[in-house]
């Protein structure tokens, strides 16, 4: 089958506050969201180790319980869905599942120091055909300077899940620690640190989806 | 080092030389396939769509009651999946530059005027047929210090989410003829000048209003979830209408 050609992207550019950051974006749970608190923090970093004070940060994350809130979720993901099935329509959302307080999605820009933040709910396990995936949250960055937007995912530190987790299993053992979100000490919420590397010896594992 | 692969054969590289801010910012390492699991073929933009129709209007949605000054322009297209599907009630964010070429934005020190009736963005669902519309001003060039004498061409910033995460597009609208196209290397990163043209909003009589505003069509095809390799079309404006 023929496909239209995709509308190439470009940079979000350095003034993208103007239509997309509002306050509140990176708060994710409601005091109604089931599931434990906790807060992701970091650093977006460019080649030379400098902070990028121009980034923005998107989560995209399953509820407590491992459902997406989306309607390809209900039709079968736990199979797998059928290929070349029609993707679902926005139309269709009244079927989609998981926690109705927690869209699942957080928008954060950086700030002077390259740092971003969100209070969120760690996601439950996302099934999978060949088993459940381990926990993670899906991540994309945008920036002046990125063309495209980079897609990673963020995973948590000492989950045994990572063994056979489908997507770690295809990092290079010596790249896997990049999209390992690390346990921090303090008060309030547990706090996982994952900062984001553009380019360089640490670079961050990111995605073709 | 290795620049790392684009997702497109015609979409931009990450490293692109003339394009300054690249060179820092790129990541080396080539990307990872991802299988498509169940996290690739979900994304937020069903939890996300909502919008007021007060918010498609950037002439008025300032909220001081006075229109905003410039050239009154309206914005319509579709949105399509890559297989041709419309995207109906799908989530459009734009924002852009006054009619001076100026954002409303702490970084941005270019020396033109504020427009107070302008705040330059705007957020609207497309309909059944995956039709949105946007009323605004067209939007100044502006000055920016990529090379010598540096300006960006006239550009509205676009932002969908799709059904999925491939969806996901952040891009740049341009308008037909600009001289500026030619000399902008964010413009210029796409490799090819088809898919450079896709950018390019086309000037349609049929949408402009007598007396009243200019109409220009740009229409949008974002990449579907399914995993299947894109085919070069030869017809590259096959969802104009």
């Amino acid at each position: 089958m023929s496909r239209l050609a995709p509308t190439p992207p470009q940079t979000v550019g350095p003034f993208f506050h103007v239509g997309l950051v509002r306050e509140g974006m990176n708060v994710m749970a409601s005091e109604r969201t089931e599931g434990e608190r906790i807060r992701i923090e970091g650093r977006v970093l460019d080649g030379e180790g400098k902070p990028v004070t121009d980034a923005m940060v998107e989560l995209w994350q399953a509820d407590a319980h491992g459902r997406y809130r989306h309607p390809a979720h209900a039709q079968g993901g736990v199979r797998g869905g059928t290929p070349g099935e029609r993707p679902p329509s926005a139309s269709d959302d009244t079927s989609s599942p998981g926690d109705a307080a927690f869209a699942g999605f957080g928008r954060c820009g950086t700030d002077d120091d390259g740092r971003y933040w969100f209070e969120t709910i760690k996601p439950g396990p996302v099934p999978d055909p060949d088993g459940d995936q381990a926990r993670h949250i899906n991540v994309a960055v945008f920036a002046r300077g990125l063309l495209h937007h980079l897609s990673t995912r963020l995973y948590f530190e000492a989950d045994p899940a990572h063994e056979t987790d489908p997507v770690l299993r295809r990092i290079p053992e010596e790249r896997r620690g990049t999209v390992i979100a690390r346990r921090t000490g303090g008060g309030g919420p547990p706090t996982y640190r994952f900062d984001i590397v553009l380019q360089g010896p640490d670079e961050t594992v990111f995605f073709d989806l | 080092m290795t620049p790392a692969h684009t997702v497109h054969a015609d979409f931009p590289p990450y490293l692109y030389d003339a394009y300054r801010a690249t060179v820092r910012r790129a990541p080396a390492q080539p990307l990872v396939q991802l299988p498509r699991t169940l996290s690739e073929r979900t994304g937020p933009g069903p939890a996300v769509s909502a919008a007021s129709a007060g918010d498609a209007d950037l002439t008025t949605n300032g909220g001081t009651g006075a229109q905003a000054a410039g050239e009154r322009i309206i914005l319509t297209g579709r949105v399509v999946d890559d297989g041709g599907t419309p995207l109906a009630r799908t989530l459009i964010e734009v924002w852009q530059a006054n009619a001076a070429g100026r954002y409303r934005h702490r970084h941005d020190q270019h020396h033109a005027p504020i427009d107070p009736n302008f705040i330059g963005f705007g957020r609207c669902l497309t309909d059944e047929r995956g039709v949105y519309r946007f009323t605004t001003i067209r939007p100044g060039a502006y000055p920016w210090q990529n090379h010598e004498n540096a300006w960006r061409p006239a550009h509205v910033h676009f932002s969908l989410f799709g059904n999925a995460l491939p969806s996901r597009l952040v891009t740049q609208m341009y308008f037909p003829g600009d001289p500026l196209l030619d000399l902008d290397p964010i413009f210029n990163s796409i490799p090819t000048s088809a898919a450079r043209d896709r950018l390019i909003a086309r000037y349609a009589h049929d949408v402009t209003q007598p007396s009243w505003a200019l109409g220009y069509r740009f229409d949008i095809v974002l990449r579907g979830s399914e995993a299947t390799p894109f085919e070069p079309r030869e017809h590259e404006h096959a969802v104009q209408r």
